[in-house]
């Protein structure tokens, strides 16, 4: 992940190297390459401004131009302004309530359904009792294809009823109360947030259920648009996280930088592969390390 | 508005804000910065100016390449979630609609109900469809497609293959044999091999139709989702890079979201509105 990021601030790293001092201007050509890199690994453009006022700011006052590795510092600036940005603490899911309600949606094939199997399988292994319910009504065979995830990880799949979206979660979270279990996982159809009634769609399901954890599903591979769709499901369904989908795609991934600049939220998980166990926690530090290929 | 449509002489600002609309249309920085300089080196600079050598990177159109007899084959390639399966209902649809008989192999015995997927599709668009069972070889599944389409002499004979990412060599080796299995099983196969790629994919989509390209010999991409958010801004350097035609763009889920590649409308999305146009 993240590969290309790297091998271009390596490169910055070296140019400053040897500089005995870097003035004004070798400052400003630096953040001038810093900014194509982050864009170039789909950074949006706004979050891309953000950061290099930080780092601007964070350089100059950490008198880059006295320091003996001009090109470190700078770059220690960028990861720790990265870190700082993809979220600092991880904090476990709110599994309090029984049953908890965890929602999960996105942008078509974003990874949805691929992930709700993923984390009922990580949830039963931590001692939980988890059920997989899908309101995709849409889809052909989206409700067959949650059905054979929940075999493979061995969950029981709960059928809703109802009219709408929201009537069949509801009577799946009453289910799945009935049925004993301390987590149902929601799946929902994909859709796109200028489509403002599945964007109400997804709101009402929210709150008809009350879920617990409302997580953006979100593909690694997105670009610049990843700042609008965190935004947008963000305002729909106050998101308590994400999850990032196919990191496994050697993505640049910039898109975790845009969710966590618009929303605030952690990123949680990411997913690695096709397969219920390529699943993996999200780790800021790590990842902000690996950006820069530490 | 300049009576004749040229709106020239754009303040620095306006051009700061075409160039950053240009980026966060996925078009790359580089790429967005280098078009919007030329432009403006050229007569005065106008976004006519722009929006001409931005078409003139998408490359010529050259008809589909159609059998002159026999079926016409038709390999649909790409990463996970793109939209392959949709597109190949809507794709059958209008081959249907055409008056054509549309043989569809589901070369995707790998994911979850991939196969219950494309046969509702298939129901949809009036075709008909070669299956196996679950974790079936998917080379075998499209050497018993092309078999049976030339066999029974179908007009067009569609193969919906499973997502992959780029980097993942056993399944880009498997679809690399599925291309050559095919090619087997009627020598001038495939006519075609479109990539679905998703009209919301940043830099990576240039990685992935490198890779693909390579593997599967990609002959045109479809883009989709282009009723989202996402402008699919990375076509222009995909097709530039590549010399591949844009066939489709999906806009929708439904059958009929689907529609022909307009160049001079692609690039405008790109672009402010100019009313002078
Ligand atoms: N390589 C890879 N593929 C993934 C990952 N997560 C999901 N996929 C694949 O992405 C594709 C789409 O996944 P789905 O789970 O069907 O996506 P979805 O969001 O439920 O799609 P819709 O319900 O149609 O909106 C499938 O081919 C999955 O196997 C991942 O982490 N890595
Ligand atoms: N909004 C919108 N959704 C689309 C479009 N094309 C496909 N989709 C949706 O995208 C999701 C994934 O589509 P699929 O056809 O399953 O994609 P795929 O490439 O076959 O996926 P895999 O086989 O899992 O790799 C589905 O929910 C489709 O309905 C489009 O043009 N617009
Ligand atoms: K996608
Ligand atoms: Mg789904
Ligand atoms: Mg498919």
């Amino acid at each position: 992940m993240f590969n290309r990021l790297s091998e271009k601030l390596g490169d910055i790293a070296h140019k400053l190297r040897g500089a005995a001092r870097v003035s004004e201007a070798d400052l400003d050509a630096t953040l001038r390459e810093m900014r194509m890199a982050l864009l170039e690994a789909d950074v949006a453009l706004p979050v891309t401004r953000h950061l290099m006022n930080e780092v601007r700011e964070r350089a100059l006052g950490a008198e880059v131009a006295k320091s003996l590795q001009p090109g470190q510092v700078i770059i220690k600036i960028l990861n720790d302004a990265l870190a700082d940005l993809l979220g600092g603490q991880r904090r476990d899911l709110d599994l309090s309530k029984i049953p908890s309600v965890i929602l999960l949606c996105g942008l078509q094939g974003a990874g949805k359904t691929t992930t709700a199997g993923k984390l009922a399988r990580l949830l039963v292994s931590q001692g939980k009792k988890v059920a997989l319910t899908s309101v995709d009504a849409t889809r052909p065979a989206a409700r067959e294809q949650l059905q054979v995830l929940a075999g493979q990880v061995d969950v029981p799949y709960i059928a809703g009823e109802g009219g709408s979206a929201a009537a069949m979660a509801r009577s799946a979270v009453k289910q799945a109360g009935r049925d004993g279990h301390h987590v149902l996982i929601l799946d929902t159809a994909g859709r796109q947030v200028v489509d403002d009634e599945l964007m109400n769609e997804i709101r009402d399901v929210a709150t008809a259920v009350g879920a617990t954890e409302r997580l953006l599903v979100l593909d690694a591979m997105t670009g610049q648009t990843a700042l609008q769709i965190a935004e947008q499901f963000h305002s729909a369904v106050n998101m308590s996280g994400c999850i990032l989908t196919k990191t496994d795609a050697d993505v640049r991934g910039g898109a975790a930088l845009s969710v966590a600049h618009s929303t605030g939220v952690p990123i949680r998980y990411v997913g690695t592969g096709e397969k219920v166990d390529a699943f993996e926690l999200f780790d800021p530090q790590r990842m902000a390390g690996r950006i820069l290929g530490q | 508005m300049v009576p004749g449509g040229s709106v020239d002489a754009l303040s620095e600002e306006e051009w700061i804000d075409i160039e950053d609309g240009l980026i966060m249309a996925d078009c790359g920085a580089e790429l967005s910065g280098a078009l919007v300089h030329k432009a403006r080196k050229r007569r005065g600079g106008s976004i006519a100016a722009l929006k001409e050598s931005m078409i003139s990177m998408l490359p010529e159109v050259a008809p589909v390449n159609e059998p002159a007899g026999g079926p016409f084959v038709l390999l649909v390639v790409g990463v996970n979630g793109t939209g392959k399966t949709t597109t190949i209902g809507k794709i059958a649809t209008m081959f249907r609609q055409q008056g054509k008989s549309v043989l569809v192999g589901a070369a995707d015995t790998f994911r979850a109900a991939a196969v219950e997927q494309l046969a509702v599709w298939v129901e949809r668009a009036g075709a008909d469809m070669v299956r196996q069972h679950e974790g079936a070889d998917p080379a075998a599944v499209a050497f018993d497609t092309i078999k049976r389409g030339v066999a029974r002499n179908y007009d067009v004979v569609i193969v919906d293959t499973a997502g992959r990412v780029q980097t993942d060599r056993g399944l880009m080796d498997e679809l690399a044999k599925v291309r050559r299995v095919i090619t087997k099983a009627y020598p001038e196969a495939p006519h075609e091999v479109w990539q679905v790629v998703d009209g919301g994919t940043g830099q990576n989509a240039v990685m992935q139709v490198e890779k693909f390209r390579e593997v599967a010999g990609t002959s045109g991409l479809i883009v989709t989702k282009l009723d989202g958010s996402g402008k699919g801004g990375i076509v222009l350097q995909l097709s530039h890079k590549f010399g591949l035609p844009v066939r489709y763009v999906g806009v929708g889920e439904t059958l009929e979201d689907l529609m022909e590649f307009n160049a001079e409308e692609f690039i405008s999305s790109l672009l402010p509105d100019q009313s002078a146009d």
